[in-house]
């Protein structure tokens, strides 16, 4: 047998392992401890940090809600007893979810929570807000019913005016029912993650500095 | 260092903390909404109208059918003059000075109105009804003229129409080859072929609504419901549904824009008036939008927390010690 050729100089693992990278940016940025603190300051026991939590828990039932009302199929809920309780589901969980979400939002806006690089983050939130009207939106026009039909009927004028109606046709129940059960929840979804995961990175906010305060 | 760049532990140093369960309050909040939303859902229920179809409206108002049949046909529906993106109806477009994207993205969804509505579903049922085959060629052979006559007399006929055994009756006069048409297509509608045949699109699976749900929006029926129902722009009927139950209520602002001026007057002020009041009120709401997210940046805007002492009852804690200090 051959001898081993000698070592060559390589680069070390650390510098070349991109899976080790991703791994220490994460520890570094998002330590699990910020992730899912067990300690917290102590103005953070204030009732408005609820209205995010909230907010969070009404998207999962509406997602919920929404997950069995797809997999039955869009005529399900007219002719089910059933369907029409998960239909209800889906609705008012929606309808708390934008009552939450926009309570969350006037809280964070009278807390100035875009403080000290957070900014961000607010403008993520207001992203969620638009996505989010978009969804429901969408979701109106898929319900099949007279709701639905004067709803697309209203709305071509808003849409076809500015243009939008062209390529997003709200007359075209596919197009909206597809958009209302995939591509527009999956967006949510992911930005809504991605605004929790800026607010562990950073912290919550301190308080407004009575004397004025580090801005933006 | 500045507090942006500052890690937690940097940004916190000095502050006291205080044991935190993030998972307990999560499942607090999971389990609180459930209750509230399963509770709600069980005692309220979810608004379910059933939808208008082409049969519903020509069983239920069989002479606003017809007058709408008659009027794509005349070419003065809404849907007919409508602009982009169904046709290219000169000046029906909203514009506001050089800004006018309806123009921009040209007829997307082509839409004949008298041909979709009218013309093409006859012309399938004219194959067994020499009558109707008839009357169409002799539609189709007129000339504009004639068609524009005997429509605009016909129209004004139907204002005085009698509706008996689900036939719509006028007085007498020159219609052409109008009334057999309108009763073939009146006679389809009412047993629901129209429906179907408004559908067609050489496929077998079909999920697009647009010429039917034009078609209906061309009538006043499905308006009048809507009016009883409160859904209209005028009525704040974005956020209404039907049965009383809340509609798109955080739709509050957009709504707002159509019940104030400029946007319900007919000279409104700087270009924006109730003639392109959609195109006006979007373009309005895509700046608030981002006036609302750009808020960081914004003087004045940014500085309201400061100023409403809000911040002081959200977090009273934190103040609290300070003032007992001074």
């Amino acid at each position: 047998m051959a001898p081993a050729s000698p070592a060559v100089s390589q680069p070390t693992t650390e510098d070349t392992n991109r899976t080790l990278r991703v791994r220490r940016y994460i520890d570094r940025t998002l330590p699990m401890d910020h992730l899912l603190p067990d300690r917290q300051p102590y103005y953070v026991g204030s009732w408005v940090y609820v209205f995010g939590v909230i907010t969070i828990a009404a998207l999962v039932w509406v997602v919920v809600s929404g997950v069995v009302l797809s997999f039955m199929g869009p005529q399900w809920w007219h002719v089910s007893g059933l369907g029409r309780f998960f239909n209800s589901l889906h609705f008012w969980s929606t309808q708390l979810f934008f009552l939450f979400m926009v309570l969350h939002l006037w809280g964070q806006y009278f807390m100035a929570s875009w403080r000290d690089g957070r900014a961000a983050t607010w403008l993520i939130g207001v992203v969620i807000f638009g996505a989010s009207i978009l969804t429901a939106f969408t979701g109106y026009l898929s319900q099949q019913n007279f709701d639905s039909q004067f709803i697309a009927i209203n709305a071509k004028d808003a849409m076809n005016g500015a243009g939008i109606g062209a390529f997003f046709n709200v007359l075209n129940f596919g197009q909206m029912y597809g958009l209302h059960v995939m591509l527009l929840p999956i967006t949510v979804t992911f930005l809504v993650a991605w605004h929790i995961v800026m607010v562990r990175t950073r912290g919550v906010v301190k308080p407004i500095d009575p004397e004025g305060g580090s801005r933006s | 260092m500045k507090q942006k760049d500052a890690t937690q532990e940097e940004y916190y140093r000095g502050i006291r903390s205080v044991p935190y369960d993030l998972v307990k309050e999560l499942v607090i909040a999971l389990a609180g909404v459930a209750i509230v939303t399963i509770a709600v859902a069980a005692i309220l229920s979810s608004p379910d109208e059933p939808p208008v179809t082409i049969a519903s409206w020509s069983q239920d108002d069989a002479v606003d059918f017809v007058t709408t049949a008659t009027g794509e046909l005349a070419g003065t529906t809404t849907s007919a003059g409508y602009g982009q993106p169904y046709n290219s109806t000169a000046d029906a477009a909203q514009t506001w000075g050089p800004i006018a994207p309806q123009v921009w993205f040209g007829e997307r969804i082509p839409i004949d109105s008298a041909n979709s509505f009218v013309i093409e579903p006859l012309q399938r049922a004219a194959f067994s009804n020499s009558d109707l085959d008839s009357a169409l060629k002799t539609w189709q052979s007129a000339s504009s003229d004639d068609q524009a006559k005997w429509t605009d007399a016909y129209t004004k006929a139907l204002a005085d129409a009698q509706v008996s055994d689900g036939k719509v009756t006028v007085a007498e006069g020159d219609y052409g080859p109008l009334p057999v048409m309108m009763t073939n297509l009146l006679g389809m509608a009412r047993s629901g072929a129209l429906d179907g045949l408004l559908q067609i699109s050489g496929r077998f699976y079909q999920t697009d609504y647009t010429p039917a749900l034009l078609f209906m929006g061309d009538g006043g029926y499905l308006d009048g419901l809507a009016d009883h129902w409160s859904l209209h722009g005028d009525q704040w009927g974005m956020m209404n549904e039907t049965g009383q139950y809340p509609g798109q209520t955080w739709l509050w602002l957009y709504t707002m824009w159509y019940q104030v001026f400029p946007f319900t007057d007919e000279s409104g002020i700087l270009g924006l008036n109730e003639g392109n009041a959609d195109l006006g009120i979007i373009i309005l709401m895509t700046v608030l939008t981002a006036a609302l997210a750009l808020v960081p940046f914004i003087p004045l805007l940014r500085d309201v927390p400061r100023w409403i002492p809000i911040h002081r009852l959200i977090w009273r804690d934190y103040y609290a010690p300070k003032k007992a200090k001074a």
